[in-house]
């Protein structure tokens, strides 16, 4: 914020946090700015209750959602299976290689046909819904947008990617704060970008696959972001976090952990942001596993300034 | 060589040497792959009762010559976990007793054992309160079951920040009131929850009159979980709904109750937790086990000849030290072939509740995942 010369008032959304949104003191301590919160998740919240209709379509649409997610799981798993066990077969390396590579080649198939299901998902809710149109949603967005035009920047904290992505989608935000600096961090990074991929390594469950969760705002293209990496994910396994990677190319794969960030470039000087990547090995801080990938997108621009990981405190 | 063998070498072997001895060392005492247990005092003889399926259950213990300690020794792979008692034989009568050198105890429905940990055994940290951890509520009542024709106690578990706007999955517990007192059920959902790896979920924990003649595929105990519980707490609780919203657990014939109503019921619940399950069968002939186990032998037999898909995904675990692992690994086949989802997980344990207990995590991970995933601070 600093080198972005943002000085406040600032707008926070914090939705993720869900029945806790407004426990926000520690944010504004630490920031020590004047910061609005836009009470995104309890604004949900009381549309819901007024607009019954709206909320038994958005509970429909959700678990459409969920059965996507599963069909979509079940196929990711076979896939990824299929993958690792051409790798492990005793035969001639070239055969192996064209072989996994095809493998490969179907898993990014099955993203972008999951990717699609999921927008049509999202597209048939708007169109049947209405839903900006409907009084309880534009009285709230109006306010929202009134409470933004006293604020310098928006910051999306963290917390439950669903809830976050479903409350910002509802009242329009990608619209709303398309102009405005945006300092987003965690699950408020992964809402930032196109795609949103959840994962986790090392689950009491077992380990299972990273997931195509679901469409992003969009606010910050070209880019996968995955906060919290080294606590998540193996990232000392190379082959898993090469069939991660390859999974979601060309889009590049950017870890993000404590004190890494992102910068897109937008209504601010360019030239004042970039980003700090640490090279593997070399400690903390956000890596590109794909650098020349990572480095096109981050060319391309956006209107987002800056995407960080947050450290354990959040 | 073990510290017991050098107390055997000592010059003398004398009370000051057996003194010293105890006082050195905790009881059982675990050296690598072994343990040795003792006790002390005047007896004509002392047995290690333990109920480990695939040793002699009864194990004497040997007189330290010129001594009154007693000894035994036993191998104990890593990661076991043993309950165990003493039997002193004294003056023409015997007695059970909780070994007087070792604290620690574990306690189920017949009083308390006493519990060796081998190596490597430690109490999941997520079974004790946590006081991080946000507590869920539980509210005990009665209600009327139709298919028994009698009043039923109920204990319900609802997760802390419990709302009616959200919708929980609904899982039914078998031996409630165990699960809470032997299993710290309660600390262990509040820990999970709290840690994202479980879904919040509701959790009806049921109290059988008589769970010998209702759990073993009793037609009535079907009606009652699937027309008189299920669909009343549905009625009143946000729920998720639907197979993969229903959980059925429990342990021992409190398992084989879940496999008898999901087999009963096919379809109903999507989720079954079957913990140590009581699953005798025959392949020709009479069993050997008591006469508590005739219907679950007719029910397993039957389930054998025609499974079909009782349910969607399926938990099971059963200890290694346990006779019923013989079923139970016999069962897994048989459970894939239906095309439910299966996981099956062995551990170094008995039947007790404490093993059921130590499983629950990675058994509701499972069935029930959390927002793990979904969560990023």
């Amino acid at each position: 914020m600093a080198r972005a010369g943002v000085k406040g008032p600032l707008a926070a959304i914090t939705a993720g946090w869900q029945e806790r949104e407004s426990e926000d003191q520690e944010l504004r301590d630490a920031l020590g700015v004047p910061i609005v919160n836009l009470s995104i998740h309890s604004r949900a919240e009381r549309v819901f209750r007024e607009d019954p209709e709206l909320f038994a379509a958005h509970r429909a649409r959700q678990d459409r959602v969920r059965g996507l997610q599963e069909l979509y799981r079940v196929r990711v798993k076979h896939g990824v299976a299929a993958v690792r066990a051409l790798g492990d077969r005793p035969v001639a390396a070239d055969l192996v290689a064209s072989e996994r590579e095809d493998a490969v080649a179907a898993l990014r198939r099955l993203e972008e046909h999951h990717l699609g299901r999921l927008q049509s998902v999202h597209a048939a809710f708007s169109v049947e819904t209405g839903f900006d149109q409907r009084p309880a949603v534009a009285r709230e967005r109006r306010e929202i947008e009134a409470a933004l035009a006293e604020c310098e920047a928006v910051l999306v904290a963290g917390g439950h990617i669903a809830v976050l992505l479903n409350r910002m989608r509802l009242f329009s935000l990608a619209e709303l704060c398309r102009d405005r600096p945006i300092f987003a961090w965690s699950a408020g990074a992964m809402a930032m970008t196109e795609r949103v991929v959840v994962f986790h390594d090392s689950p009491p469950q077992g380990p299972g696959n990273a997931e195509l969760f679901d469409v992003g705002l969009g606010l910050a293209g070209g880019v996968i972001v995955l906060p919290d990496a080294q606590r998540r994910l193996r990232l000392g396994d190379p082959k898993r976090v090469a069939l991660l990677s390859q999974r979601f190319a060309p889009t590049p794969c950017v870890a993000l952990d404590e004190g890494g960030w992102i910068a897109r470039r937008a209504a601010l000087d360019p030239r004042a942001f970039g980003h700090q990547v640490a090279p593997p090995g070399e400690g903390d801080g956000a890596r590109a596993w794909m650098g020349e990938g990572l480095a096109r997108s981050l060319e391309r621009g956006g209107s987002v300034i800056a995407l960080s990981g947050a450290g354990e405190e959040g | 060589m073990l510290a017991i063998h050098r107390l055997l070498e000592a010059e003398p072997l004398d009370a000051a040497a057996v003194d010293d001895f105890l006082a050195d060392h905790a009881f059982p005492l675990v050296e690598d792959t072994h343990a040795t247990f003792v006790y002390r005092g005047e007896a004509d003889a002392v047995y290690l009762r333990h109920w480990i399926a695939g040793l002699p259950s009864s194990h004497p213990l040997t007189r330290a010559p010129g001594t009154d300690l007693w000894y035994a020794v036993l191998e104990l792979p890593p990661k076991s976990r043993v309950e165990y008692k003493l039997e002193v034989h004294r003056g023409g009568g015997s007695e059970w007793i909780l070994d007087p050198q070792n604290p620690r105890t574990a306690s189920d429905p017949f009083g308390a054992n006493s519990v060796c940990c081998g190596k490597g055994y430690r109490t999941p940290s997520w079974t004790k309160t946590d006081p991080e951890a946000r507590k869920g509520t539980l509210e005990e009542r009665s209600f009327f079951s139709p298919w028994f024709g009698d009043e039923r106690r109920l204990i319900l578990y609802k997760p802390a920040r419990f709302r009616e706007t959200r919708r929980y999955p609904l899982l039914i517990v078998h031996d409630g009131e165990d699960y809470l007192r032997y299993a710290q059920l309660v600390e262990v959902l509040d820990n999970l929850i709290h840690r994202l790896e479980v879904a919040p979920m509701v959790v009806a924990l049921t109290i059988p009159h008589d769970r010998l003649v209702e759990y073993p595929d009793d037609p009535r105990h079907v009606g009652f979980l699937t027309e008189d519980l299920v669909p009343m707490l549905e009625r009143e609780l946000p729920n998720v709904g639907g197979q993969t919203g229903r959980g059925l657990m429990g342990a021992s014939f409190g398992a084989v109750a879940s496999l008898s109503a999901a087999w009963r019921k096919p379809g109903f619940f999507g989720r079954l937790l079957l913990q140590s399950g009581s699953f005798a069968f025959t392949d020709i002939g009479t069993h050997n086990r008591s006469a508590a186990f005739d219907p679950v032998v007719r029910f397993v037999n039957a389930f054998r000849e025609a499974p079909g898909r009782p349910s969607d995904q399926v938990f099971m675990s059963c200890g290694m030290y346990e006779s019923l692992i013989y079923e139970n690994r016999s069962l897994q086949p048989l459970f894939w072939s239906t095309g439910m989802s299966v996981r099956f997980v062995e551990a170094r344990d008995g039947h007790n509740w404490e093993n059921w207990r130590d499983r629950l995590r990675e058994g509701l991970s499972w069935l029930f995942p959390g927002p793990l995933l979904l969560v990023y601070e």
